[in-house]
């Protein structure tokens, strides 16, 4: 399972990067999306994965008598993925305004704020 | 008790957003709520420095599981100013901004903004760090791209997307540091990568935290987006992103490499050579430019340099340098995108090849504008001047001379560029410019709005004299500062409750 999490991430990196370096801008957006969700991922993988043990104590119990899945990674995860949740679709919708305003989706020509005023 | 200041921010801004369209209220609140919350920092500044570190454990959770909110002097000082700036820019912009703007809800995200950077400021947990950084940057966007110029969405695209970059980035390093030590808490943090044997493993983290941070802040490599971006929105806005934003990430800079990754031999190279760098590509990227928003653009890049540069010596005389020196920053850049705020309402344009005669035509507001450009300089009794010698002092201790050499350049072209900028637009003889359509010039406005645009500018410039006059206090302060930094066990206890210290 860590094997292959850690290919996944791997490619989603990978693939974001290379999605990133793109001149396009709604290709830049899908690299930034990849992004996130390599690093949600990767926090997952390194809280720890921990098959059929749920955080919960038995019944009975006082204490964790056995091992246990760590919650916080997912409470970080869940936060991580609103709060880029958020900030994409803002993205998208000024991407679109971008788009709107000025007929291009060509990076390299978004070179007003370099020139002389 | 401690998080009174964001609670405050976060109602003000609450409150506001129930007057969306009525903006003349909205003026009279903004600036009502801003003195408040200004003498809400200044009440917890007075009480860190009568008690010391002061502790909140939100949902009274013990230290190391729940999320805590820490005020030390570091802390409280920068809640401080980022009231300061808050309270000069709702003033500024209630005088300067546009109706179409207030329209569309500046003054609440204003307020939310400040929110953001005092629960920064004000938070002991790294990944909370990174909730209030979002919080930051979310609000950062929109008052970006309010107005919705063609010049403002593109700027606006450029920081929208390295922003996002930096934004997962970080979570990637908060990624590494819970695998490393199961905890997010910094203090506890602190004391388990302390004990870690990969020493390997924390150096990769330390510096995906630099790369993360480094973007937030400008440094060299990953500094482009600033002057494309900065020069784009109103005055009022530029204003407060170069007094807050990017020191923001030297904040969190100095917060993490203190307490976290405290004197990493390598890393501190690694920031001195990016320091070296980063002063001389702003100093000579300001000198280039034509447009005074871009000049001063490049000049906080510049700035940004000496701030790393303290950093990366890494001595306690250095490290207080670099507080002394961020104080003085945030209220000069602040006052700074004030200043050519006003010579755009005045001339209504920031070329400086077309403008000039200012001194000629307002002799007054010209030498009230001299405070904060030549501060900025470091002339002797102004404020930049105490902060550079003890950076260079700092220098001299550790035998950086090539540093020092470059510190003493940056000093020399930021003086260049102020001279140029001081010949072109206040000496120079003006020429007669053809009046625009759009917007109201600062002739044509209502006294009130003219004394709303004059008085942030004096109010900072009497703080940068205060600086600058008083600066044996302000020593007191960063000195004392940069001992609770270099020496974290202080704050470490504190937080993990080894010493009890209820407020």
């Amino acid at each position: 399972m860590e094997i292959l999490l850690v290919i996944i991430i791997g490619l989603l990196h990978a693939g974001g990067l290379y999605m990133l370096l793109r001149r396009s801008m709604f290709k830049m957006i899908i690299g930034l999306i990849l992004l996130g969700n390599g690093a949600n991922l990767l926090i997952f993988l390194l809280g720890r994965l921990v098959k059929g043990h749920p955080p919960v104590i038995e019944d009975g119990m006082k204490v964790f008598a056995d091992i246990y899945a760590d919650p916080v990674p997912q409470a970080l995860v869940l936060t991580a993925i609103v709060i880029g949740f958020g900030l994409q679709s803002f993205a998208i919708i000024l991407i679109k305004r971008v788009y709107n305003v000025l007929h291009t989706d060509d990076l390299d020509e978004l070179n007003s704020t370099d020139e002389e005023i | 008790m401690i998080v009174l200041p964001i609670i405050f921010q976060f109602v003000a801004g609450t409150i506001l957003l129930f007057f969306w369209q009525k903006t003349t209220l909205q003026k009279f609140l903004s600036i009502l709520f801003s003195i408040i919350g200004l003498g809400i920092s200044i009440w917890l500044f007075l009480l860190v420095w009568e008690n010391g570190i002061m502790i909140t454990q939100s949902g009274d959770w013990k230290a190391p599981f729940g999320i805590s909110f820490v005020a030390d002097t570091f802390g409280v000082t920068m809640v401080l100013l980022s009231s300061i700036s808050g309270l000069a820019v709702s003033i500024f912009s209630a005088g300067s901004m546009r109706k179409e703007r207030l329209e569309f809800g500046f003054f609440p995200i204003l307020h939310f903004l400040i929110m953001g950077l005092q629960g920064a400021f004000l938070t002991g947990d790294i990944f909370n760090l990174y909730v209030w950084f979002e919080v930051v940057i979310i609000s950062s966007f929109v008052l970006l791209t309010l107005g919705g110029k063609k010049q403002q969405l593109e700027g606006a695209l450029k920081y929208v997307s390295l922003n996002l970059l930096a934004s997962s980035l970080f979570l990637i390093g908060i990624g590494f540091i819970y695998g490393l030590t199961g905890s997010l808490n910094m203090a506890d943090v602190a004391i388990k990568l302390d004990n870690l044997q990969n020493r390997g493993l924390v150096s990769v983290t330390s510096g995906i935290f630099l790369v993360a941070f480094g973007i937030k802040s400008a440094i060299f490599p990953m500094y482009f987006w600033l002057p494309a971006s900065y020069h784009t929105p109103p005055p009022a806005v530029s204003a407060i992103f170069a007094g807050l934003l990017t020191k923001l990430g030297i904040y969190a800079m100095l917060r993490t490499f203190t307490l976290m990754f405290g004197g990493d031999e390598f890393m501190g190279d690694i920031m001195v050579i990016l320091a070296a760098l980063t002063i001389l590509s702003g100093g000579l990227g300001a000198l280039l430019q034509q447009n005074m928003g871009k000049i001063f653009g490049y000049l906080i890049v510049c700035h940004i340099g000496f701030l790393i540069a303290g950093l990366g010596m890494y001595t306690e005389l250095a490290i207080m340098g670099t507080v002394f020196y961020l104080i003085h920053d945030i209220i000069v850049k602040t006052n700074l995108f004030m200043v050519s705020g006003l010579i755009l309402k005045i001339n209504g344009t920031q070329d400086i090849r077309e403008l000039g005669g200012m001194y000629k035509n307002f002799p007054i507001i010209s030498l009230l504008m001299a405070i904060p450009l030549f501060s900025l300089v470091g002339i002797p009794p102004l404020s930049g001047f105490w902060a550079k010698i003890f950076l260079i002092q700092a220098g001299l201790q550790t035998q950086d001379y090539v540093l020092i050499g470059f510190i003493v350049l940056g000093s020399f072209l930021t003086l260049w560029v102020i001279a140029r900028l001081w010949s072109e637009v206040f000496w120079k003889n003006g020429v007669y410019l053809p009046k625009k359509a759009s917007g109201l010039y600062f002739s044509q406005m209502t006294k009130a709005d003219q004394w709303l645009m004059v008085f942030p500018i004096v109010l900072l410039s009497g703080i940068s004299l205060y600086i600058g006059f008083g600066a044996e206090n302000i020593i007191i302060l960063s000195q004392r500062i940069s001992t609770e930094l270099m020496d974290p066990s202080g704050y470490i206890e504190a937080v993990l409750g080894l010493k009890t210290m209820t407020p």
